[in-house]
């Protein structure tokens, strides 16, 4: 394994970490291991990349972070806790999961039920939950949109609500599954800005190397369920040979 | 079942006293308009023609084209084929003879006004249901069934039917397309295999969408406990029925209800 | 538009339109339903939350699924009603609430099908077809011992059966409403017969595929093969229950009705009628029994063609199941 990891300066670096993920495994039913000794860091605010080939265990690690799936070896912590039955409630409420396929995460009929979903099941009052829909439409750019129904909104528009459905729970870390994908590019710079406004720590995991340049100060590759490099994106993404090696392209 | 858009579609978001009304208020008086003209007998033309002359105010007060409702509502005419039997088969004054090879069918008035009065209620009835789905959208029918008590578990079903009703038919229609392309036929060629060979591979298309189903609602799952889903459904509490409303509810009901009670006093019940 | 696609008109024949059905017929199948969800409601409260949007998900697929079809000979397509394919999948309980909501959602967003009429709509397409549809296929199976062939030929008994009884179950209602038996029995079974083809076909293809790919998502069925399972169910008993009801009600009704009309003129005319048919009908009716027993007079003719009909596919489906049974038991396993 190759370890590039440089200690960041550029970032205030607080002692008890956001999200902190140690020495995780996972192994999916069939056999198949998916991580393979995982660890990591986030700390407030920060925003982190999160790349590698399909298959290398992506989308496994997000699900790992509020407890969807839980590692039989290793653990992760969420404001210094561990994820446990007895803390997932909390957990969910802090780290905001949003999938790749909004029509996945979009399971209401429409726009306020979705964006309502996560508040309500917070045991919120009647007008916390309105105002927080408000507010986290309103952060992503689609007041006015509460009566549409997901089906007739584009993928652009479906995916900022998707965003505002994690928001009105008011979490502080992000992890987003492939948010620029199928983006058409007029969609993909409202996404990059949105994205760069939110205050929130974000783990995202993607292709798009132009987004990791625009956006994320820190990447993580993943390759073969194991972290092959954990530093700052410039240096990694101005190094051909080792964006070759990890199939990556060029921003 | 097609999914093509219905031209009533654009009426959805229009503004009118109709569409203004609460969702339950409608439902109930769509039911109890349908109910009313279920009761009527046969031949109550004056009665029919009331709740005829009440819902086509209804439709134009919603600023809906009347024209197109009416045709719209002709969905339920092929039924009428069955109900065509009606006409020979009711005892009453011969009106029509049919001679039929060996045998003579006999059409008679009063088998006439049957046929013709189910034809009408059915006809109206579509017309109510439309001119609810038209002005009403459809999550606001769920709530609307919710708040009259219809068990949460069931309408949390009809929510999700809904929402992914139009992604799977969707992905239905993109494997007709595929398979379209797929299929060429040759001159002087049979088309297509044989008929359990065209029902396998639709089997197959089934099954396939199937699984695609069953795997989506696996990940709907997720992102349902992803955002705090511990297998309690919770929805924001309704507001009760203003009086108004309440009052809407009960004149209606009972205009319809007069309607069906001095139908029967004036023809001393049904036949 | 209105002849456009005649297979769906014809699949319509068992979205019974407001108007066609009196208002006692109406109400007691409501009665009829309403007891069947509460029961199926119950049953799925007691499974886990993981089942309400798979079966959310899985009445959109029902919806999506009635839409793929495959051309027949003479101008009309085969497809799928779903209720013996959602109850084989998903077993009875889930399938029922499924179907419920399929015909609900077509009933208030497409007009297809009334509102008034809806508990009888529901009952027909979902109670009945997932029950009927479980009953059979999982009975069959078991007489197959669970060979992949067993799968083919129970799913397509299933899914042809279902359609049958949906269609008779329409029958019913419609002669209790008034219509004249002699017509509405050959029509609605003749027409049926020829699709419950189609639906037959589709459901062991259907199932067969979702076996082979991912046997694990049919446990629902295989695990009903083991015996603990036959016991597990007293709602499936109270299920069942009702179904036999709504049938045996049907049934008593429709032997009923032709003499409590007191109506001889009309009675004589079923012979006319019945006449009449023969000479208007499609091709595909050939392959019906002839409900009427030549040499009977009017009323015992309708009778006869009730009881008829509504036990025929019952009796082969026994049948078979007790041949295929005796056979079994004779060859050790």
């Amino acid at each position: 394994m190759l370890d590039l990891a440089e200690p960041h300066t550029d970032q205030p670096a607080p002692t008890v970490a956001m999200l902190e993920l140690r020495g995780l495994h996972y192994t999916y039913p069939d056999g198949t291991p998916a991580l393979r000794g995982v660890s990591l860091r986030v700390c407030a605010g920060e925003k982190v990349a999160l790349v590698g080939p399909n298959g290398a265990g992506k989308s496994t690690l997000l699900l790992h972070l509020n407890g969807v799936l839980r590692a039989p070896e290793g653990a992760v912590l969420v404001d210094g806790a561990p994820v446990a039955d007895t803390t997932i409630r909390q957990v969910r409420a802090r780290v905001g999961l949003v999938f790749q396929d909004p029509d996945d995460q979009l399971f209401s009929p429409t726009v306020f039920d979705d964006v309502a979903f996560g508040p309500l099941h917070m045991g919120l009052g009647e007008a916390e939950v309105r105002e927080r829909v408000a507010r986290a439409l309103a952060q992503v750019g689609m007041a006015g949109f509460e009566r549409r129904m997901p089906h007739h909104m584009s993928l652009g528009q479906r995916k900022r609500v998707a965003i505002a459905t994690v928001l009105a729970m008011d979490p502080a870390l992000l992890a987003l599954d492939e948010p620029s994908a199928g983006l058409d590019p007029r969609a993909r710079r409202g996404l990059v800005q949105l994205l760069r406004d939110l205050p929130q720590a974000m783990i995202v995991s993607t292709h798009d190397m132009r987004l990791v340049a625009e956006v994320f100060p820190r990447m993580v590759v993943l390759a073969e369920g194991q972290v092959a490099y954990d530093g700052p994106s410039a240096p990694f993404l101005a190094d051909s040979a080792l964006l070759e090696r990890y199939g990556l392209e060029r921003p | 079942m097609t999914l093509a858009p219905s031209a009533l579609d654009r009426y959805i978001d229009s503004k009118s006293p109709v569409h203004a009304l609460d969702a339950r208020v409608k439902l109930l008086l769509t039911l109890a308009c349908i109910l009313a003209l279920g009761l009527l007998p046969p031949g109550a033309w004056a009665g029919i023609a009331t709740i005829a002359t009440i819902l086509w105010w209804a439709v134009l007060r919603a600023r809906i084209g009347l024209g197109l409702v009416m045709r719209r509502a002709f969905v339920a005419l092929p039924f009428a084929l069955v109900a065509l039997t009606l006409v020979f088969s009711r005892p009453g004054v011969p009106l029509l003879r049919l001679p039929l090879g060996p045998l003579t069918l006999t059409a008679t008035d009063a088998g006439l006004i049957a046929f013709a009065s189910v034809l009408v209620k059915s006809w109206l009835s579509v017309q109510a249901a439309l001119l609810l789905t038209a002005t009403t959208h459809f999550t606001d029918v769920l709530h609307a069934l919710r708040a009259l008590r219809l068990p949460a578990v069931l309408v949390a079903i009809l929510s999700f039917a809904y929402r992914y009703l139009f992604v799977l038919v969707d992905e239905a229609q993109r494997m007709l397309r595929a398979r379209e392309c797929r299929s060429a036929e040759l001159p002087g060629q049979r088309p297509g295999g044989s008929i359990v060979w065209r029902a396998t591979v639709v089997g197959q298309m089934v099954g396939t969408l199937f699984l695609r189903s069953y795997e989506r609602s696996e990940r709907i799952y997720v992102a349902m406990l992803s955002r705090g889903y511990s297998g309690e459904l919770r929805a924001l509490h309704h507001r009760p029925l203003s009086r108004r409303e309440q009052g809407l509810l009960f004149v209606g009901g009972g205009i319809l209800a007069a309607i069906v009670f001095l139908t029967y006093v004036a023809g001393g019940g049904p036949r | 538009m209105l002849f456009e696609n005649l297979a769906q008109q014809i699949l319509l024949g068992l979205h019974i339109p407001d108007g066609f059905l009196s208002v006692p017929v109406s109400a007691l199948w409501w009665i009829l339903t309403i007891a069947a969800l509460a029961v199926a409601v119950r049953q799925v409260d007691g499974l886990s939350e993981r089942q309400i949007p798979l079966m959310g998900v899985m009445a959109a697929f029902i919806f999506a699924g009635q839409m793929l079809n495959f051309p027949i000979p003479g101008g009309t397509s085969g497809h799928l009603l779903g209720g013996a394919l959602a109850a084989l999948l998903l077993g009875p309980w889930a399938a029922s609430l499924v179907m419920a909501c399929v015909v609900a959602l077509q009933a208030l967003l497409f007009q297809d099908g009334g509102l008034l009429v809806l508990g009888a709509n529901i009952f027909n397409m979902g109670i009945a077809t997932a029950f009927v549809g479980w009953w059979v296929g999982t009975a069959l199976l078991r007489a197959f011992g669970g060979q992949r062939w067993g799968l083919v030929a129970a799913g397509f008994v299933a899914g042809w059966v279902s359609l049958m009884v949906a269609a008779i179950l329409t029958s019913v209602q419609l002669v209790l409403s008034g219509l004249s038996a002699a017509i509405v029995f050959p029509a609605m079974l003749g027409v049926h017969a020829v699709i419950g083809i189609g639906e037959g076909l589709i459901t062991a293809a259907a199932l067969a595929f979702v076996v082979a790919t991912r046997p694990d998502l049919a446990s629902t069925l295989t695990g009903s093969l083991g015996t603990d399972a036959a016991r597990r169910g007293v709602g499936r008993g109270a299920l069942a229950g009702i179904t036999g009801v709504g049938l045996a009600i049907a049934a008593g009704l429709a032997l009923l009705s032709p003499l409590a009309s007191g109506d001889p003129d009309g009675l004589e005319r079923v012979a006319e009628d019945q006449g009449f048919l023969e000479r208007a009908q499609d091709p595909a009716y050939n392959v019906l029994p002839d409900y009427t027993i030549p040499g009977l007079d009017g009323p015992i003719s309708t009778i006869v063609a009730g009881i008829v009909g509504l036990l025929i596919v019952f009796a082969i489906a026994y049948g078979v199941t007790l041949l295929l049974r005796g056979n079994k038991a004779e060859t050790p396993r």
